[in-house]
């Protein structure tokens, strides 16, 4: 492949998008109400979207007939670059919503700095992007906010999901091969610079949260370079069983 | 979880120009949520421009065992319709 740091770049940055839409289509007819059930679903669908946008971009890129449905469909494990924040399972509604949070703070300072990148399709899909990741970023923080200072057991809950899923945050300001390359070229977005940003901005809504800040300063890791945690490969057998048994198939 | 969430009535206008119409109703625990709760149930087929919303229980209903006294000595004045001249073509929603 020609630009295969660009392809591989971009599945970094679409591949979040396609997993977190996945685990919040799994919550499609169960959320814990109609309203939020629906909130839910339409996030999951405004993630799709980019995605498509940037694996029809990704197969332009690989030639050689490879199309998006290919891409999202028909990678194993280890080939999926997201990190492993958004592959955590949807325990109960406060996962879901600190999960949901931890990941929008981070997408909308992304896609703020993808708006100032020189390839201009990254560009396009940053911009018609923000707008709805920033909507997903005020319909979690709400909520980390309502549920983090509401009742005594919603407090618990969210502290709890935010103790675990801490963990999982340093990895989003992690660099592979190919993000360093295309930094250089002024293509990638320099997650590293965002790290700053990014913390004061999740611990001044937890400290409104009433939520305390997990100490712990050890990591995980991976994600990005296709080590994933075991919760992937279940969402994959899911998400990939129609491609697999019914190959070529077209809705 | 909605035991506990009051009633909100939705009312969504359409576009520009045009009044707001009630469309639905729906649970959230204050008027803040209800109106995020409308646009993600309400409008997420391009449905609106603007959104109201009001707790059902501030809204005062007729009572429909009072509606032959309300609205039946209106079924027979045909008179207060302003059908009885031509409108221009140029005058829309009207």
């Amino acid at each position: 492949m020609k630009n295969e740091n660009l392809y591989n770049y971009i599945l970094g940055v679409a591949d979040n998008s396609l997993i977190l839409g996945q685990r919040l289509g799994e919550l499609c007819g169960h959320g814990p109400s109609l309203e939020t059930d629906i909130a839910c679903t339409n996030v999951s669908l405004d993630l799709f979207g980019q995605v498509r946008s940037y694996f029809q971009y990704a197969a332009e890129i690989a030639g050689e007939g490879k199309t998006e449905d290919d891409i999202a469909f028909l990678r194993r494990e280890r080939e999926y670059k997201n990190v492993l924040l958004v592959e955590q399972p949807n325990t109960d509604f406060g996962y879901t919503i600190v999960r949901q949070f931890l990941f929008d703070v981070y997408h909308l300072l992304f896609l703020e700095e993808m708006q100032k990148s020189q390839d201009k399709t990254l560009v396009a899909i940053a911009k018609k992007s923000i707008k709805e990741v920033s909507y997903h970023a005020r319909f979690s923080t709400d909520w980390v906010k309502r549920l983090g200072d509401g009742s005594e057991e919603s407090q618990q809950r969210i502290q709890k999901a935010v103790n675990s899923l801490w963990t999982y945050t340093d990895e989003l300001f992690h660099q592979t091969e190919a993000d360093k390359a295309m930094v250089e070229v002024g293509v990638a977005v320099d997650v590293t610079t965002l790290k700053d940003a990014y913390y004061t901005k999740v611990n001044s809504v937890l400290e409104i949260a009433t939520i305390d800040i997990p100490e712990s300063k050890w990591f995980q890791k991976g994600g990005k370079n296709g080590v994933h945690t075991e919760h992937l490969g279940y969402l994959l057998a899911d998400m990939q069983y129609m491609q697999r048994s019914y190959p070529g198939m077209e809705w | 979880m909605n035991n506990n969430w009051p009633l909100w009535e939705v009312f969504i206008r359409s576009k520009n120009g045009l009044e707001h119409k009630h469309c639905g109703s729906l649970h959230a625990s204050d008027a803040e949520m209800a109106l995020e709760n409308a646009r993600d149930v309400y409008t997420r087929r391009m449905e609106g421009v603007s959104i109201w919303v009001v707790e059902s229980k501030d809204i005062t209903a007729s009572n429909p065992d009072n509606n032959g006294e309300l609205f039946e000595p209106a079924q027979d004045k045909v008179y207060r319709h302003p059908t009885f001249y031509i409108l221009p073509d140029e005058l829309k929603h009207m």
